[in-house]
Parts: structure tokens; sequence; C-alpha cells
């Protein structure tokens, strides 16, 4: 379970608001990046979020360009994960790809005010609204999706394909020999 | 099935798919740019695969800041350059060749029924040519590197039906942003948007890709047209390969399709921030500009230059406004010289910069300064995409670039192409 002060932002927040491009040919580290993150929106969310802070978007969070820098740069600012009406789909896989937890939650902008304080717990879509003692429920990410994110992410998910894939290749030619 | 679905089917060793489902499908093609390259290869040394699945399945393009702009750009291409050399990829595209969206198809690398991944948003470009071509971050490429495969959720077919007859002047562009006004910029989420019609079939292959270039700015997951004899005819001289057309089954029920009617079509302007706030350029006539872009993925071929030249032939930029030019790929800037055009926008006081992506993504070339006005023929006009936070993004046709640059605000290209029929 995350849980963590609200930042609210509106709909189609594009990737140039969360990490500007003018900054992508720096290829900035992590902590670097985080002094960035949603820059385009103004200075106010860099400066003042705290690790488990959770952002909550209205459609289409993350749209625009593939940069995973959008998403590194938000991970690296220790938030506990997105949660938004929709998401744009290289924004999304890319936040799953890296371990930064996003959920869908249809409605949620209505019933969610920028500083309140939200439990979430992203692997059943269970949302509390501790200011005002709501309860949402949403679906959770398909189960592929969450295997991944609960290995940390595609980097140890493929690690451990691979490796298989070296065994398997190697019983294969043990067996042939 | 649907065009798409069978592609998907194929690359994932199976009979039948059907939207919503998720399959692990094999890569024909990866591209790589080298904006994205030198985390891609962090990402790939920290998998520790022995090898690339495939070296000559993987595309590498310099697009995006060519030549590096900055002592640290430079270190990261340099770096990236390392990695390419220490795997031995084959099919590289050094700075000033081109950017990736026009050098995939031009070099030969998209064909129907591929399905191809890249480091960049647009890759949707490629579904002009029948592939099924989608963007991806780098962790993924990565893991696309060292597998050569990657899961997909199969996705739902959108179809436009592009009809009636295209006013003059009226481009690619013009269209595509009537789509997106109409549709808004999630208007495609995780869809595919299929473009057809009698329109789409008199059309250039540079027009086409203007559509399923822009696709992504509406949400989806990827552009697509099923190849005609025009399709199959560019793509045998590029690969030197006949590849058969995978089309779409007669019985499959498309869950949308859209009727789009260009007759009475008007040049349009997207205004900032947001490709869907579209509206007639003559309603932002007079609105004045520091910058025009003619260039980028989206309005930087023959096509596109071809109708600047035309519009700014004889003509002088206006002294407060900086045209820039930048043709998509070398062959584009060879072409163009040779057909005088490169001179025509020379002349008039176009800077023309090398083949590659320019200011588009705010990494140089023409960054604007906080308070400046760029009309662009690029694809996106997102806030502080250029440049300063405070720099404001038009979008329009290459023909609406050019008229507005004489005028140095934005301008109805009509009026200089009636001026052109009248002489």
């Amino acid at each position: 379970m995350t849980r963590g002060r609200v930042w609210k932002f509106g709909d189609n927040i594009n990737t140039d608001i969360v990490y500007p491009g003018r900054y992508l040919k720096s290829f900035l580290p992590p902590e670097e990046m985080a002094k960035h993150a949603m820059e385009g929106a103004g200075p106010d969310f860099s400066k003042n979020v705290q690790p488990g802070d959770i952002i909550v978007a209205g459609r289409n969070f993350g749209c625009g360009s593939s940069r995973e820098e959008a998403v590194t740069s938000l991970k690296a600012t220790r938030i506990g994960g997105i949660v938004a009406e929709s998401f744009a789909r290289i924004f999304f896989r890319n936040a799953v790809n890296v371990g930064l937890p996003v959920l869908e939650c249809k409605g949620i902008t209505q019933r969610v005010k920028g500083g309140d304080i939200l439990e979430v717990e992203f692997k059943t879509g269970l949302i509390k609204n501790v200011s005002t003692g709501e309860e949402i429920k949403t679906l959770p990410l398909p189960d592929f999706m969450m295997m991944i994110l609960d290995k940390g992410g595609l980097i140890p998910y493929t690690k451990e394909k691979l490796s298989l894939m070296k065994k398997e290749k190697h019983t294969s030619k043990s067996y042939r020999s | 099935m649907h065009a798409v679905e069978k592609i998907l089917a194929k690359a994932a060793g199976k009979k039948k798919v059907q939207a919503g489902e998720i399959v692990n499908a094999k890569v024909d093609v990866a591209m790589v740019h080298e904006r994205a390259g030198p985390r891609v290869a962090d990402h790939f040394e920290e998998l520790g695969a022995e090898k690339v699945f495939d070296e000559s399945k993987v595309v590498i393009t310099f697009d995006h800041n060519v030549p590096p702009p900055t002592v640290e750009n430079a270190e990261a291409q340099k770096k990236f350059r390392s990695f390419i050399k220490k795997y031995g990829f084959i099919k590289v595209y050094t700075g000033g060749t081109g950017i990736c969206h026009q050098l995939v198809p031009e070099k030969g690398h998209a064909w129907p029924g591929a399905v191809i991944v890249g480091t960049d948003s647009h890759t949707t470009t490629y579904g002009a040519f029948g592939s099924f071509a989608t963007g991806i971050g780098h962790t993924e490429m990565a893991s696309v590197l060292a597998l050569g495969e990657l899961w997909l959720r199969v996705p739902e077919a959108m179809k436009f039906n592009i009809t009636g007859k295209t006013p003059p002047i009226v481009m690619a562009k013009d269209i595509a942003l009537k789509i997106a006004g109409q549709i808004g910029e999630e208007g495609a989420l995780y869809k595919v948007m299929e473009f057809a019609g009698p329109i789409i079939e008199e059309m250039s292959i540079d027009g086409r890709m203007v559509f399923t270039n822009m696709s992504v700015e509406m949400g989806a997951k990827a552009g697509f047209m099923e190849p005609d004899e025009k399709t199959l005819e560019y793509v045998s001289k590029r690969t030197g390969k006949n590849y058969p057309p995978i089309t779409t089954d007669k019985n499959y029920e498309y869950g949308d399709i859209i009727d789009v009617d260009v007759s009475l079509l008007e040049p349009l302007v997207a205004y900032h921030h947001s490709v869907a706030n579209v509206k007639p350029v003559t309603e932002f006539e007079g609105t004045e500009i520091d910058q025009a872009l003619l260039g980028t993925c989206t309005g930087g071929r023959m096509e596109d230059l071809r109708i600047a030249a035309k519009i700014l032939k004889g003509q002088k930029v206006n002294p407060d406004t900086r045209l820039i030019v930048i043709p998509a790929s070398a062959e584009i800037y060879l072409d163009a010289i040779q057909e005088g055009l490169i001179n025509t926008l020379i002349e008039a006081g176009g800077i023309v910069c090398p083949p590659g992506c320019g200011p588009c993504t705010g990494g140089h070339m023409g960054v604007l300064a906080a308070g400046e006005v760029c009309l662009s023929a690029a694809n996106r006009n997102f806030k502080g995409r250029m440049g300063s936070v405070d720099s404001l993004l038009y979008l329009a046709s290459p023909a609406t670039v050019a008229a507005s640059a004489i005028e140095g605000k934005i301008t109805d290209p009509r009026k200089y192409l009636k001026r052109r029929l009248s002489t």
C-alpha cells in the first residue's frame, strides 16, 4: 500500500510538460532529471514533492513523445505512483517497464483534490481518500503487466527470460551430445 | 481479421488473434535513434545479454541532435558509437543522412506485413507502407535487442474514410489536422487509425505518411493504410523485393468508421498547446511569427519543399522572421538541389540546415526565446517543446508556413497560390 499526498494535474499532460525536450540532449542522471520533473506545469512540483506522494491526473496522461525520461524523472522524485483517468500508451508501458506503479481510474479527478491524502493499493486497485473517507475501486493492471511491475520492471523480467533461454539451450545441447 | 491482426498473428506464430489479446510478437525491424541510443545501450549492458538478437534487423539513425550541439551531447553520441561498434550493427545511418521516419522507408526497412518498433513515438509513420509500427521506450528497446520480441496488446481498428475533392493548396497536413480537431488528442487512444478512401488513393507517398505520422498525436498505437499499387511500387524499389500486401477481410467489422469529406476544407492551423486546437488559417491571419519551420518527419519531404519553393519563388522572407528549412533526408536534399528548390529557398532568405529533426524537439537549430512564436510544419505544438516554456507553437501545412514566412505573420497560402496562377 502506498500512502501519500496528492499532486493533481489535468487532461492531456504531455511529455514536454513532464520532462521538457530541451533537457534531453544533456542525458542527465536520474537525480538531476528529478529536478525538472513536471517543469512544464511550473516549478512547484519538483521543489516540493515528497517521497510517496501520488500524482492524480486526468485523461491521456503522458501523451506525446516516447522519451523514457518522462517516467524516469518522475520515478526519481520517488513518488508512490500515478493514478489517472487514462494514460497514453507509450508512457503507460514505460512506467511499468521502469517499475513506476500506475493505475487507471475513471472518475478519480472528480473525487480527489490536490493536497488530499490517498492510500493506494496498486495491486488490487483499491484507493482510499483518507481526507474524505471515500473508497474508490478500480481495475488493477492486467496480470501480465503486474508481473513485470512486481519483478521491478522489464530489466529483471528480461534478465530472467534470458537466463532461462540460456539454460534451455544448454540442456538441449547436452541432450544432443 | 483486420490486416493488423493478421500481421500480429503471424508475428506471434498464431493462426488467429483478436483485438484485446496479448501476444508475444517477433520483431522484423527495431529502429533506434541517437537521442535514445545512449540510454538503450546502458539498459542493454544492464541486461547482460551476450549478443543482439539479429544485427541485420536493427536500424540505427543519427537525427535528433546532429551534428552534436553541446559537449555533453557529443560525449553521449560518442558512447553510442562505441556501443554500435562493440555489437557490430550494420544498418547505421550517420548524422546528415536524415530523419529516422524518412530513412526507414527510404532505405527499404518498411514493407507490408512487417512488425517495426522504434524508440520514437512517430514510428507509427511506417503504417503508410502496410507495416505494423509503434513506438517504445529505452528499456523496452534494450529488451527487444536482446530477445527479438515484445508483448503487444492487439489493438482495435478505427477507419477514416477520406472522400471528396481536395481544394487547391489544401495539403495532407490540413486533412490530418482536421481529423485531430475532430477526434482530439485521445480520440484514438490504444487503437489503430486506418486511413482509406479516394483521397488517400490519389495521394502521393509523401502525403500519406503525414497521416500515419500524426496518428500518435491522437493517441493511436499505430497508423495503417492498405498497400496499393503505389505502395508496392515504392516498397519494391526501396527494398528490392516484392512483398505481398496483407489486407483486411471483407467481412471484418470496424468498431468505428468515420467519414471525412475534404471538399470544403480550408488551410488549417492548430494553435498552442494542442494539436486538437484546430481552426481555419483565416482566424489567425495577422498573428506575428518569429520563426517559420519547414521540415521534420511531418513536413520536410519533396512535396513540402516543392510547394514552399513555389510560394517563395521571387519573394523575400520577412526580416523579422527566420525561415528554417530542413530537408527530411540527404536524398531529398540532393533532389531539391537538383530541382532548384534549395536555390529558391535560400534566395528568399531561408536558413537551410542539415537533414535531421532540427528544433522540433527543442534540441538545436532554431530554438525559441521566451515570448517568441513559431509556425511549424511539424506535428506537435506542446508548451515549451521548441525552447522556452514561454514560447508559442502553431502548426500548419508547409504551404501555410511558406506564405507566412513572407509576411512575418500567419497568412492564408491561397493568397500566394492565386498570385502564382495569375502570373
